[in-house]
Order: structure tokens, then sequence, then C-alpha cells
């Protein structure tokens, strides 16, 4: 089974998030880079798919040059060889038109994504390439089992789950508990560095929007601290002063 | 140049977030001077439309096919699609759930129309068309130009009232002409908890960590929540431990709320669970170590022990209803 897995390369959660150039440039100062925690489990079960059906598994990146080591970690974790189309991502639009051109000329059964990546959010990009490769295309997924042709998963939906079945070829947004994270052994860590890291031209292609600048919400006021006794008042001040209640 | 609504059901119901994208279409279809319609799939009654007519839409389409009770993303995308060209729209509008943004990203290709998600606020007309959305889990905020004439906005929970119009709407039904192969994808079982407000379209939520101790401790949590009207989360760890079912679980790694009010208890306010509730309204923590860094992030704090506070809580929410 050929298998694709697409990452991004985004700032670690715990980063502190600010911009310059009067708000409208993301500055990097300090930022760690990882690969996105929904894609980490799709690379998780990604692993697991291959081992069990010897089949090849391919990690994408659309980026630039900074997306490398960032690849090699997906490297480390298992994947096979590890391709990067070369251009900065625009919007979700542009960035799944490189996917589906990628995939177009490469034939996966499987493509796994996350259920979205953790700088913009979006949750868009497996749902467009679903519908640029007229394949179906289910998110967010937390259990997937392959049998012959057909995927059999799990899907969550508001307030419970759903159980479906689907024909590959496949997208899949991944979630927990898809499969645990996988963490780089010293095995993978030298063999990352000998195997394929292929850099490809983009496609020309229009975005279909751009950010104009950024903005921090307003910093929060400070607690009000009350004791287990004071709670009646909390509560009047819920009710009357803040309207939630 | 409609603006056209997607609307959800829940339980038979609309959802509240779909009303708030409703009225959301509808102030925007003010702006535009322009109608706004929603449009329904499989089986709504004829109250539940009355409620999106309140809500600001100004007619119904209701593709009544039972086959889209379910939701396969596919068989969503296409129908919504066949309604957006048949009413002449420019613009969709929709709240953000997980079909949602599934229907959402599949049209946003069907239609040739940027798409927005995350949207935080009405958009700015005075310059094109320019959104405000929600990026780095809540962390931080793009304004985004959306560049083609078609436009996607999937709307966060909260942003807007539900507006109360005083008409009835029209619902004109479409024949759908969906082919099997938009259903593929087969939903073969379903689990889902009856009767509870579900979690993302909670106005409260009262959410417990590790600090309670063990499942058993759950009804302490559970019976202030019923007394709220709220539904129930948890940090990851208590959903690891299984405790309590995935679903629940808040943070970047789980579900993202906005409700009007987030309660924590024994909660340490780790940046992986601040990441899915930054966007509450208000957010209420109860933790018996003053240093724990929820507090930061909180508008109202209760320091002291979740044993002996939550009874009181509730007893104190009974007593002022
Ligand atoms: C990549 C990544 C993603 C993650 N994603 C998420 C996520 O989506 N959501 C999430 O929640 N976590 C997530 N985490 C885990 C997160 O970092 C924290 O470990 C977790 O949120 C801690 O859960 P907790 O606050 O319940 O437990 P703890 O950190 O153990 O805190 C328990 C708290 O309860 C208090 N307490 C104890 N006893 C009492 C009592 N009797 N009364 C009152 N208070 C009491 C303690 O003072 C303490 O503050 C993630 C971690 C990583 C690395
Ligand atoms: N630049 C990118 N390169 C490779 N994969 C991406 C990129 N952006 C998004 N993806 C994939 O699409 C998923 C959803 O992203 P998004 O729609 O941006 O939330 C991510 O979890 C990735 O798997």
């Amino acid at each position: 089974m050929k298998i694709l897995v697409c990452i991004t390369h985004v700032p670690d959660t715990t980063s502190r998030i600010q911009f310059t150039d009067n708000n409208t440039t993301f500055d990097q100062t300090g930022v760690q880079y990882v690969i996105g925690p929904y894609d980490d489990y799709a690379l998780a079960r990604a692993v697991e798919l291959r081992d069990q059906t010897s089949g090849k598994l391919t990690v994408l990146n659309v980026g630039d040059a900074a997306s490398d080591p960032t690849l090699r970690k997906a490297l480390a974790i298992g994947a096979d060889e590890a391709v990067r189309i070369d251009t900065v991502p625009k919007d979700s639009f542009y960035v799944a038109r490189q996917i589906a051109h990628f995939v177009e000329e490469n034939d996966f059964d499987l493509i796994l994504m996350g259920r979205e990546s953790s700088d913009f959010n979006g949750g868009m990009v497996h749902g467009m390439v679903g519908e640029l490769l007229g394949l179906p295309s289910i998110s967010p997924v937390m259990k997937l089992e392959i049998d012959g042709k057909t995927a059999k998963l799990s899907r969550e939906i508001e307030g419970g789950k759903e159980e479906l079945e689907a024909p590959l070829p496949l997208i899949v947004g991944c979630q927990e508990p898809i499969a645990e994270w996988k963490i780089p052994n010293m095995r993978g860590i030298m063999s990352a560095r000998t195997k394929p890291l292929l850099v490809k031209e983009p496609l020309s292609e229009q975005s279909h929007a751009e950010v104009v600048s950024y903005e921090l919400p307003p910093a929060k006021g400070a607690v009000r601290l009350f004791t287990t006794d004071q709670v009646d008042d909390l509560v009047k001040l819920l009710k009357n002063e803040a309207n939630v209640l | 140049m409609a603006v056209l609504i997607y609307i959800e059901q829940e339980a038979g119901g609309i959802k509240k977030s779909s009303l708030e994208a409703v009225s959301y279409g509808r102030t925007l279809a003010d702006s535009l001077g322009t109608s706004a319609l929603a449009v329904g799939l499989g089986p709504i009654s004829t109250e539940e439309w009355t409620k999106v007519g309140k809500a600001g839409a100004v007619k119904g389409i209701h593709v009544a096919d039972e086959r889209l009770s379910a939701g396969i993303i596919q068989a969503h995308a296409s129908a919504i699609a066949d309604v957006f060209s048949y009413v002449d729209a420019d613009i969709l509008v929709l709240a953000k759930s997980s079909l949602g943004d599934a229907v959402a990203a599949r049209l946003s290709v069907k239609l040739q129309a940027g798409l927005v998600s995350n949207v935080a606020a009405l958009p700015d007309l005075s310059e094109g068309f320019t959104v405000k959305r929600s990026i780095f889990t809540g962390k931080a905020f793009a304004f985004t130009a959306i560049k083609t004439v078609k436009k996607i906005l999937a709307i966060k929970k909260n942003i807007l009232d539900i507006r109360e119009e005083d008409h009835d709407l029209v619902v004109e039904v479409r024949q759908s002409s969906l082919g099997e192969e938009v259903f593929s994808a087969k939903i073969t079982g379903m689990q889902k908890a009856e009767g509870q407000v579900s979690l993302p379209e909670a106005d409260i939520v009262v959410s417990g960590g590790r600090g309670l101790k063990g499942p058993e401790n759950w009804n302490l949590i559970e019976d202030l929540a019923r007394e709220l009207g709220a539904a129930t989360g948890c940090s990851k760890p208590v959903s690891d431990l299984n405790w309590r079912p995935h679903h629940e679980h808040v943070g970047q790694t789980g579900i993202k709320v906005s409700p009007t009010l987030y309660v924590a208890v024994g909660i340490s306010g780790a940046i992986q669970h601040l990441a899915g509730v930054n966007s509450s309204k208000k957010i209420l923590v109860i933790n018996k170590d003053p240093e724990a860094p929820f507090f930061k992030a909180a508008d109202y704090g209760i320091v002291g022990d979740a044993f002996e506070v939550l009874p009181k809580l509730t007893d104190a929410v009974k007593a002022i209803k």
C-alpha cells in the first residue's frame, strides 16, 4: 500500500505569538517549530499501517527550506521518503492544489492529514484535496483500519462518534486516539540522514485569500478571587454583573 | 447575489450555532443590500423552519431527501452547491462544526469560492471584503482579504446574538438530484450521548481535571452542570485515563469551545488546555493551588478544595434561580 502523509511545520503550542512590521508579519524570534500535533497522529498511524502492509510511506510538506528539519524528523519517525514542494503556503486552497497535483502524479492508496493545522486551524485542506481529486475525505477520524480496498473508520461528531466505511483511495483527517505519537529512536535518526528528501517546483496557482494584518486579543484583566465562603457573592456577580447565568 | 446560510440540525432541532449563522448572514445581507436565504437538508419540521425565519432568513430552501439526514460530507456538499447556484448566491455562511468544516472545504473547490474559517466578526466591507478570523488556536486574529467573487464564511460560535425578526419565512422544497456516487462513504453506526447539551454548542461548560481524583467524583461536576444547563468537559489526562469519553476532552488536541462561561475545576491550566478555551467570554477557575497557571487566564477564581466548593456552588446557583 502506498501511503502519503501531509505534514505542517508549525510553531510549538507553547510559543509566544507576536507580530512585527506594524502587525503584518509573524515574529519568528525564539519560536520552536514542530510537526503539527494532529499531523503527528496521522504519521504515527501511517507508520503502523505501512509496517502491517509492507508498503511505502511518503511525507509531504508544502513549504520553504525552513521545513526541512521537520521533514527529517518525520523520516526519523519512520517515513520512507520526504517530499517538499518548494513554495510559501499562501492559503488553504493554494496548498490543496499543490497536494492534489502531487497525488495525481503519484497514485496513493491512502492520504492521511491532520484534522487541522495548529497555526491557521482551517481544517480545510483535506476536504479541498478530496474535492479536487473526486475522492471521499473524512475528518476528524479517531480510528482507522484498512481491510483490503476498504477503510473502516470512526469519526468524532458533536457529543459522540460515528462509524464509517469508505473505499480506497481515501483522504483522512486524523486526531487522537488514532495512534500513539512516535518518538524517533537513535536508529531512526541515523537512517533519516540518508533517506531521500526531494524538493519539487510548485504549480503556479492563485490563492483565494490573503492575510492583510494580524492582531492580538486584548490583555486579560486581573482575576477576581473568592474564598470558599464567598461562593454566594460570586454567583450573584455572575448573574447580575457578568450576565452569564 | 444572495447570501445563503447552511443550517445544521442536532437531535431533531436546528443547532443554536446555525441560528447564529442565520443572523450573521442576515446582517451581512442587509449591509450588502441583498437577501438572506437558508438551506436545510433532510427532514426539518415547520416549527424548526419558523426559528430560522425569526433568526433572520427571508426564505428557506428545503432539500428533504431522506438520505441527507445522515451527515455524508460529499452528499451535503453536492446538495448545497446545487442550491447555491439555484438561488444565485455569492456568499455562503455556516457555523463551524465537524460536518460544516468538511462540507465547506469541498464547496470552496466546487464553487471556486474563497473560504475563511473561524470567523470572529462581521466582515469589513469598506475596502474589498476583509474578514477577522481567529488563528493560533485563539491566541491571535488575522484579517484576511477574500479575493474571489464567491465567498464562504465558517463562523465561530458566540460571536453575535441571534436576531428576533417578526416574520414568517417561505419554505420552498427543492428536489434532490444526487447520484449514488456522492454516498460512497457509508455510515455504519453511531454512538451519541442523548439528551445532553453538546460541548461545542453549549453556552456554559463545566470541565473537570485530574484534581477531581477519579471518575467516581464526576457527579459533583454533573450536578453543577445540570443546575447551570451546561455541558461537561474535561482535561486530556482525564480522557486518556478513561475517566470521561474522548469527545469531552477540551484543548489543543480536543474540542475548542467558546461558551459564555467556562468553569474549570481541578485543572492546572496548561497552555494546551487553554488553547481550547481562550475564546470563552468569561472563565471561572476553581483550584486549591493559588499558584495554578489557570488563574492568570481567568476572570473569576475560587481558591479552594473542589470537593468543598462544588456542592456549595451548586446550591448557590440553585438558590438564585
Ligand atoms: C502536544 C500536547 C497536547 C496536549 N493537548 C491537551 C489538550 O488538548 N487538553 C488538555 O487538557 N491537555 C492537553 N495536554 C496536556 C497538558 O499539557 C496538561 O498535562 C493537562 O492539561 C493537565 O491536566 P490537568 O490540569 O487535569 O491535570 P494536572 O496538571 O495534574 O492538574 C491538576 C490540578 O488540580 C488541582 N487540584 C488537585 N486537587 C484539587 C482539589 N481537591 N481541589 C481543587 N483543585 C485541585 C491541582 O492544584 C492542579 O492544578 C497536551 C500536552 C501536549 C504535550
Ligand atoms: N503546507 C502544508 N503542507 C503539507 N500539508 C499541509 C499543509 N497545510 C496543511 N496541510 C495538511 O492539511 C491538514 C489540515 O490543514 P488546515 O486545513 O490548514 O487546517 C494539516 O493537518 C496537514 O495534514
